[in-house]
């Protein structure tokens, strides 16, 4: 318990280790600290902002597929609309076909029968010269008669 | 240690003798013609250990992921730097006074931790080693614990209270400073300059004095009971070493307490002032 030169040394000795560390070993240690702080720090708010981008992503996501949902209705709708009109369409070129055909038919089946109509208008002016004829006894000349024939013929149509 | 075994009183007090430049303790109270060598070597040697463990983690100090080594001085980095920030309000100062700080701690733990070593063990070596040299046994004296040296304590201490009056005139001015000197903490009146001056004096005497003696007390004092235990131990009966192996365990593992604390304390204390120094009254 004595007081000796071993307290100016130890006094030497402290400062020199003291700026020993001030100088070599807190500022590298600090720095590292520091930078891994600001490491941590970027780190979490490029967390944060990650959440919200996938938030943000999931919201689109979700926008896309009603949107998507959505089109696909109206292709749905008009294609359907389409079909049915096609079908109207068809349905209509349909009716106009079977209309001509029938008026054609028609048609023809008049002809026919006013051929038929002439035929046998001719063959009854003949039947009824013969018949005539028969009943007269006596020939007929057809030039001399051939305008009361035709008058004839012309009553009968 | 000679022939016939030293009584109790001479072991102890062969325990308490420094090894120092004259070859036997000192003899009076102040002398500066001596130094301890012991005291001199184990502080020295754990100084260079304290800034050698600091300087190997600053070495490799990457902001990346810290091993376990890395990871406890950075600990004890940030300790320090919290302290100095909340104490000493000058980014400045801190520079320099929260690695002083630090140096301060870890070289005290460890100084102080030379108690927990078999409190013969070194002194033995080296009787051994003195003698073998054709010295005096009984002159090997051998202190391992160099805070429990009242000449390093104060030498620390004495430190602190240079740092501390360099930094008042720093911030202050030296006319601010002498100004203060004379005029707190009573006030401002030709009457009490006297008395402020000597209340000044007495703050700073009473703060480096106890700043240090408290150290050098408690590891003085931690010392001295594990020297009484071995002495228990010494007696060589039964009891005395059941005694000395419960009481060397538990007194051994209080210490631990101790010494680190004894560091910490030192450690904000030397804080605490200078940040004094920084704030005027």
């Amino acid at each position: 318990m004595n007081l000796n030169a071993t307290l100016i040394a130890q006094l030497v000795v402290f400062f020199i280790l003291a700026w020993f560390t001030m100088k070599f070993v807190w500022p590298p240690i600090v720095k590292a600290l520091d930078e891994r702080a600001k490491k941590i720090a970027d780190g979490l708010a490029a967390a944060d902002k990650a959440k919200a981008d996938l938030a943000l992503a999931e919201k689109k996501v979700v926008e896309e597929l009603r949107k998507a949902r959505e089109s696909a209705g109206d292709v749905r709708a008009s294609a359907e609309k389409q079909a049915s009109q096609l079908v109207d369409e068809a349905r209509a070129e349909a009716a106009r076909i079977i209309a001509a055909a029938r008026e054609a038919a028609e048609t023809e089946a008049g002809a026919a029968a006013q051929r038929a109509k002439e035929a046998l208008r001719d063959q009854v002016a003949s039947l009824a010269v013969a018949g005539a004829e028969k009943i007269l006894r006596r020939e007929i000349n057809a030039q001399v008669h051939s305008e009361l024939l035709a008058n004839l013929k012309q009553e009968l149509q | 240690m000679a022939g016939n075994a030293p009584t109790a009183s001479e072991y102890v007090i062969h325990h308490l003798g420094h090894f120092n430049n004259t070859g036997h303790p000192q003899e009076s109270i102040v002398n500066w013609g001596v130094i301890n060598l012991d005291s001199m070597f184990f502080s020295i040697a754990l100084g260079l250990l304290t800034v050698f463990i600091l300087w190997l983690a600053a070495r490799k100090a990457t902001s990346g992921v810290p091993g376990r080594f890395q990871g406890i001085v950075e600990l004890l980095v940030e300790m320090v730097a919290d302290q100095a920030k909340g104490i000493v309000h000058s980014a400045e100062s801190r520079k320099f006074v929260a690695p002083l700080a630090l140096t301060v701690f870890v070289w005290i733990f460890l100084m102080n931790a030379m108690d927990l070593l078999p409190v013969d063990l070194i002194p033995m070596l080296w009787t051994g080693a003195y003698s073998a040299a054709g010295g005096d046994p009984a002159h090997a004296y051998m202190r391992i614990v160099a805070t429990a040296d009242l000449s390093a304590a104060l030498g620390l201490s004495i430190g602190v209270l240079l740092l501390c009056l360099y930094y008042n005139v720093k911030i202050k001015g030296v006319s601010g400073w002498v100004h203060e000197l004379f005029t707190a903490p009573f006030g401002s009146h030709p009457l009490l300059y006297p008395v402020n001056f000597a209340m000044q004096i007495i703050e700073f005497l009473a703060k480096t004095v106890s700043h240090g003696m408290r150290l050098f007390g408690n590891m003085y004092a931690g010392e001295l009971v594990f020297i009484l235990i071995a002495l228990l131990g010494g007696t060589a009966t039964v009891f005395g070493f059941a005694g000395h192996v419960i009481a060397g365990t538990i007194w051994a593992i209080f210490h631990i307490l101790i010494i680190t604390l004894q560091a910490f304390i030192f450690m904000m204390l030397t804080l605490v002032y200078v940040g004094q120094a920084h704030e005027s009254h």
